[in-house]
């Protein structure tokens, strides 16, 4: 009895420091964001707002968040209802060929990202569209889509179809019923699937590497290079606000998803 | 007989009516095909596409020509860089595994709301960026990081050790990136191993690591391999970590497709590097799918 609890102590301690070493650096930046000096001295010898200030007043840093802002907001509006309509698509159908269909959807999550940023490239120096913004959202949309697909086919498939075909046996068309009855109930795997979609195309850096450039440039592909050169702490302002951001949009799902649990 | 012609009429509505659904099945089919298209199209037009061209391009520059693989598996440059990848790539997924385990079996094991915590511990660092993360490793590793100059202060150390910018930061990076793709897999196996069971084993007297050697850690195995898959893979084309990370003298596959598009315009041989990762790739998903579904592999990631 007593060696059983003295090894639960000991695999709590491992655990918490497994736990700190996953979440240290990610909150290690906050602290040095704040920081007054270039230096990376931790803890900061004195508390300032100077890094989030020559963040804010750079134009080519605003001009990079203003990209990577309407890049992941259009990916998200667009990836989603696509990834809807084929997941609604792939559940309904009984085509022989809709294993194959979904293996191609989940191929931008299998691919590795290197050869997907190689592929698009090429199409894109192909077609015009480098550096440009229809060809960041149309990258971000098409990284986004297995994203959708993984998260509304698991709500669709316990989803009672029944329920639409009532609604069609009454009169309403494919379209309505779907609106009115089916969606409101997978809604919080739909926004889910948009808010993965978001964060995505914010955390998206290698594709915008070799497909973003002059003043459509996205942050992470600007943090990329400057961290070529060397450890400039406005990055550290711009990591702090990212995390923030992820981390609310986290919280949005936890707190949407909560109702549906416990219907 | 009467009863003769009704009964071919029957036969001919119940063939009618087959033939109405066979019917209603191929236009409800085409309606799902018209739905599943705009995705569709948008995938294979930047992906598929682009995949077949750059296997086309591998072997065709002016004539048919094998010269590209012949170079990846005759010059030792090449070789080096697949052989490191897989080094690098099979002591992160060892390094994650080992963590990952114990972390997946506190939370399968602890009460719910220290359950969750521990989760959410795993899930926010997930949903970080990986640029931001490995940003955070560059400081917390460098020469004046926050790492040696505790050491230093400890008296662990006299010299400042050299922690980034080699092979040691890019695993310690990755391993940290890719834990919680190991985790989650992990926790979703063994959440599902029926607590009886453990009960089960001790009742007829086996001692606990008795009961964890041969109830538990079987059944976790599915975990294990779904996670083990997931990070292998994700690390087998990893780019960011080890080009911010590997101070540029240890060269993975991904910085060898890089590099050959980017520095040296030389699409035949990226070509042929990306198409020998591809077929790495998917060769590892298709013999794990033999054994799990890939769905359920992909599902965590």
């Amino acid at each position: 009895m007593k060696r059983s609890a003295s090894g639960k102590l000991v695999l709590g301690a491992v655990v918490v420091l497994i736990l700190l070493f996953l979440i240290v650096p990610v909150l290690i930046v906050v602290p040095l964001s704040f920081s007054d000096t270039r230096f990376m001295t931790f803890p900061p010898p004195a508390y300032s707002l100077r890094w989030y200030e020559a963040f804010v007043g750079s134009p080519t840093w605003m001009a990079a968040a203003r990209t990577t802002l309407t890049a992941s907001v259009s990916a998200a509006l667009i990836a989603t209802p696509l990834g809807v309509a084929a997941a609604y698509g792939i559940q309904n159908g009984t085509h022989w060929s809709m294993r194959y269909v979904r293996l191609v959807l989940m191929l931008p999550l299998m691919v590795p990202i290197i050869i997907v940023a190689v592929g698009v490239f090429f199409v894109y120096a192909r077609t015009g569209l480098v550096n440009s913004m229809t060809g960041l959202v149309l990258a971000d949309t098409m990284l986004g889509l297995p994203y959708v697909l993984i998260s509304v086919s698991a709500d669709l498939r316990t989803f009672d179809q029944t329920q639409e075909m009532v609604a069609r046996s009454l009169g309403m068309n494919r379209l309505r019923s779907f609106m009115t009855v089916t969606l409101p109930q997978i809604r919080s795997s739909v926004i889910s699937a948009a808010v993965f979609v978001f964060i995505q195309a914010l955390d998206e850096t290698v594709v915008a590497l070799f497909v973003s450039g002059g003043d459509k440039q996205t942050l992470t592909r600007r943090m990329f290079v400057a961290l070529r050169d060397e450890i400039d702490p406005t990055i550290a302002a711009i990591s702090t606000l990212l995390t923030a951001l992820t981390l609310c949009l986290i919280v949005t799902i936890v707190v949407t998803r909560r109702p549906a649990a416990r219907a | 007989m009467p009863s003769f012609a009704a009964d071919k009429a029957d036969a001919a509505s119940a063939v009618d009516r087959a033939n109405a659904a066979v019917r209603y099945q191929r236009r409800e089919d085409r309606t799902m095909l018209l739905l599943i298209a705009p995705a569709l199209i948008v995938i294979v037009i930047l992906l598929v596409v682009p995949l077949a061209w750059l296997s086309w391009q591998s072997i065709y520059a002016d004539g048919f020509t094998l010269e590209n693989y012949r170079r990846i598996f005759t010059e030792s440059a090449y070789g080096a860089t697949f052989a490191l990848t897989f080094k690098l790539s099979f002591i992160v997924t060892l390094v994650t595994l080992l963590l990952g385990y114990p972390v997946a079996y506190a939370a399968a094991a602890l009460p719910p709301k220290l359950s969750a915590l521990v989760l959410g511990l795993v899930i926010l660092p997930f949903w970080t960026s990986v640029l931001v993360r490995t940003y955070a490793w560059l400081v917390l590793l460098q020469r004046t990081g926050l790492v040696n100059k505790t050491l230093l202060s400890m008296g662990v150390i006299d010299h400042p050790l050299q922690l980034a910018y080699n092979q040691l930061g890019t695993i310690i990076a990755m391993v940290h990136i890719l834990l919680p793709f190991m985790v989650l897999p992990l926790y979703s196996a063994m959440q599902k191993i029926p607590e009886n069971l453990m009960h089960a084993g001790a009742s007829l007297g086996g001692s606990p690591l008795h009961v964890f050697l041969r109830v538990f850690l079987p059944l976790s195995l599915s975990g294990v391999l779904a996670g083990a898959t997931l990070v292998f893979i994700l690390c087998l084309g990893f780019y960011i970590t080890p080009e911010l990370m590997g101070g540029g003298r240890s060269m993975m596959v991904s910085m060898l497709v890089s590099r050959n598009v980017e520095l040296y315009d030389k699409w035949g041989a990226a070509s042929a590097v990306s198409v020998v990762l591809l077929v790495c790739v998917f060769a590892i998903f298709y013999a794990v799918s033999r054994v799990i579904p890939l769905e359920k592999t992909l599902g965590a990631k």
